[in-house]
């Protein structure tokens, strides 16, 4: 049924439709509206589940995890600091096999305080064994939770759905909700594989000495190599009961564009108003959008580029020292292989506004130039107010 | 007594071969508090000694499940289990959070405060060693004053007071919170089995363990360093129920000299640092007992 959503609210339905049993989460903005709507299901009973309150993000993680491996399906949100508050327990949900789901919102990373969108908080949680997949409108956010559940309980590993704030977040858009009938075929009732059961005694998480340790971080890396193969059929079981697919990543006429702009989130919208533009005017022009960034799909991209020169990668987001952090994966994806060449531009950080105008910049200047620069180039700097 | 008494033995659910210290105060615990619980028991822990004691992949030392956790989450991972566990229809499997007093006083004394807070239905069991055991013996903030530990060493012994985590927990106005010893068995089982019976909200007991690596003395005297304790009010046996009436379950007359004597731990302390912890025993002695006559339980 098409409804009129908040992005915030489309995660909240999701969560709703895949019965999740326990929720637990700590407020934050702009994560509020996620779990605002669940508390409220949780209390007028359209949800059998519940809500705890904890006081910290921390303990959201903490007792999420406990509630998985009690055996029920579970879900937490977070963001920015609240994210960071987590990390501890990140690594811990992932190592512990638990099939949880979180909705992470980007929000960047004070001092100073800043509300708005930045991929760096999510980003900087690369390394914790979560699969994450990164939304461009309120429809991904809703089909991409119902599909973090499928994966998740596939491989026993948690999946963070990450939504741009505000932009996504608190945007209204149509979106297409689904039956509860629909959401049951393509979502089971949860099984876990294991679980805490006094009439099998075993201990979770226990001390993991040399000899296993290895053994059983190479099972997690397993089990995302899995979930690049199991995504896709999970998407596919996913379309044939609701018609939508959205890729491991998404090229939009990239076929035989010379100068392709790659990005995650809501700024390729704004990237596909100029690529329309551009190819209106017989210029050879794509978008490659990142849905998933871990695992990461280095196949996947390199099958879309086709035969770009030029690839011109937008971060929204920066690992100081080192630059923009996706056009470091995905030259190390390139790396050894032909393609193109990688043009890295940090930008809109902190919720600046990216807009036709300075991605057309970007386009422009990766057009002129003939080798890329070493360093990320940083777009839009105000530089006037720079110091040393 | 034991329900499993009348069959001639005592049911064990801690196994022979945990890598406990010899003489470990908190292995003793854990075998008491599940004899009295039962087998229908989860037992949540943190990082602690009894992480370690536990045991390591693919073994246990326990007959229950353990869910491991984060060092200070125990009470936000036990919230959580248990609402897994009442949302499956196991309503009857008793979740124990187990973290020491690291991961009760200081670390997990936030998860700890809200699950109180939010009435979770647990048993949250706090066993007391007095220092940060597992890292190698540093203070915390359940040492007693005058103690020597790795991080309060030489002649910065430690200058501060215990802090009174059971008044913390009744100011929570939890159903009911109590101290246990180890040498006091028959009370200790008695109070895990009422505090599995209440369901009410957080059940708090703050479980005395004697450490015979970190405190100093020989491995056979742990029960008896942990009566010394009762019986010279350095650690008194109580109940507080609803956060407000109270209950004494020992009357202690020696002098704290005679408990804390026998300790390396303390060794350093004259005559007149003895008397004022004698005089800060016999103050609080004389407050708990002013709350227990004011405020009894059963009445």
């Amino acid at each position: 049924m098409m409804r009129v959503l908040e992005g915030s609210q489309a995660v909240a339905e999701a969560a709703r439709l895949a019965r999740v049993k326990v929720v637990s989460a700590y407020p934050i903005t702009p994560q509020t509206h996620i779990v605002e709507e669940l508390a409220k299901f949780c209390s007028d009973g359209s949800l059998d589940g519940r809500f705890i309150c904890v006081e910290s993000e921390h303990s959201a993680m903490a007792s999420v995890i406990g509630a998985a491996s009690g055996g029920v399906r579970t879900f937490t949100a977070s963001s920015s600091h609240g994210l960071a508050l987590m990390h501890e327990m990140l690594h811990w949900a992932s190592a512990a096999r638990l099939p949880i789901v979180m909705a992470e919102v980007n929000r960047a990373l004070g001092p100073g305080w800043n509300l708005w969108m930045d991929q760096t908080d999510s980003l900087a949680q690369r390394d914790t064994g979560w699969i994450q997949l990164y939304c461009e409108d309120g429809q991904e956010a809703l089909d991409s939770t119902l599909q973090a559940y499928r994966l998740a309980e596939l491989v026993n590993l948690p999946v963070m759905v990450v939504l741009d704030a505000f932009f996504l977040s608190h945007t209204y858009e149509p979106v297409d909700e689904p039956s509860q009938e629909e959401v049951d075929r393509f979502l089971p009732p949860f099984e876990p594989k294991f679980r805490l059961d006094v009439a099998d005694p075993y201990v979770l998480g226990e001390v993991a000495p040399p000899y296993i340790y290895m053994e059983m971080r190479r099972s997690i890396q397993s089990a995302m190599e899995s979930a690049l193969c199991l995504l896709p059929e999970v998407e596919e079981e996913f379309a044939g009961i609701f018609g939508r697919r959205h890729g491991l990543v998404d090229a939009y006429r990239c076929e035989d564009a010379e100068i392709v702009l790659a990005m995650a989130g809501t700024a390729a919208s704004t990237a596909r108003i100029l690529v329309d533009e551009l190819r209106a005017a017989g210029r050879r022009v794509g978008l490659l959008r990142i849905r998933l960034f871990r695992p990461f799909p280095a196949q996947a991209i390199r099958a879309a580029l086709g035969p770009a020169r030029k690839l011109a990668v937008l971060d929204r987001n920066c690992s100081f020292g080192a630059g923009g952090i996706f056009a470091q994966e995905i030259r190390a994806a390139l790396c050894g292989h032909a393609g193109p060449a990688v043009y890295s531009y940090v930008a809109g950080l902190g919720g600046r506004d990216i807009t036709v105008e300075s991605l057309r910049g970007v386009y422009e200047a990766t057009r002129d130039r003939p080798e890329p620069p070493t360093e990320s180039v940083w777009v839009g700097l105000r530089e006037e107010i720079l110091c040393e | 007594m034991r329900m499993t008494e009348r069959a001639g033995e005592i049911r064990e659910y801690l196994s022979p071969g945990h890598v406990g210290c010899p003489g470990c105060g908190a292995t003793i615990a854990m075998k008491l508090a599940l004899r009295a619980l039962g087998e229908r028991t989860v037992v949540v822990t943190p990082a602690s000694c009894w992480a370690i004691m536990v045991g390591a992949y693919p073994q246990s030392s326990l007959k229950v499940p353990v869910l491991q956790t984060g060092f200070a989450t125990t009470g936000a991972a036990a919230s959580g289990l248990r609402a897994a566990l009442d949302l499956r229809g196991e309503r009857e499997t008793t979740v124990m959070g187990w973290a020491g007093d690291g991961g009760t006083f200081d670390i997990g004394f936030q998860a700890l405060s809200a699950a109180a807070e939010r009435g979770e239905d647990f048993i949250y069991v706090c066993y007391d060693n007095e220092a940060y055991m597992n890292t190698g013996v540093q203070r915390s903030s359940s040492t007693p004053w005058g103690a020597r530990t790795m991080t309060t060493p030489g002649d910065k012994w430690k200058r501060q007071q215990k802090k009174n985590i059971m008044e913390v927990m009744a100011a929570h106005r939890v159903p009911y919170a109590a101290t246990a010893s180890i040498a006091y068995p028959e009370d200790l089982e008695r109070k895990f089995r009422k505090a599995a019976s209440i369901r009410s909200g957080l059940r708090f007991i703050h479980l005395f363990s004697s450490c015979p690596t970190g405190w100093g003395f020989a491995p056979d005297k742990s029960v008896k360093v942990a009566r010394l304790a009762v019986r010279s009010r350095f650690f008194p046996l109580y109940e507080v129920e609803d956060g407000t009436r109270y209950a004494i379950n020992e009357s202690g007359e020696l002098p704290v000299a005679d408990y804390i004597g026998g300790q390396n731990r303390f060794k350093h302390l004259g005559s007149e640092e003895i008397a004022l912890i004698q005089a800060r025993v016999d103050e609080e002695w004389e407050r708990l007992k002013a709350k227990a006559a004011a405020s009894p339980i059963g009445q």
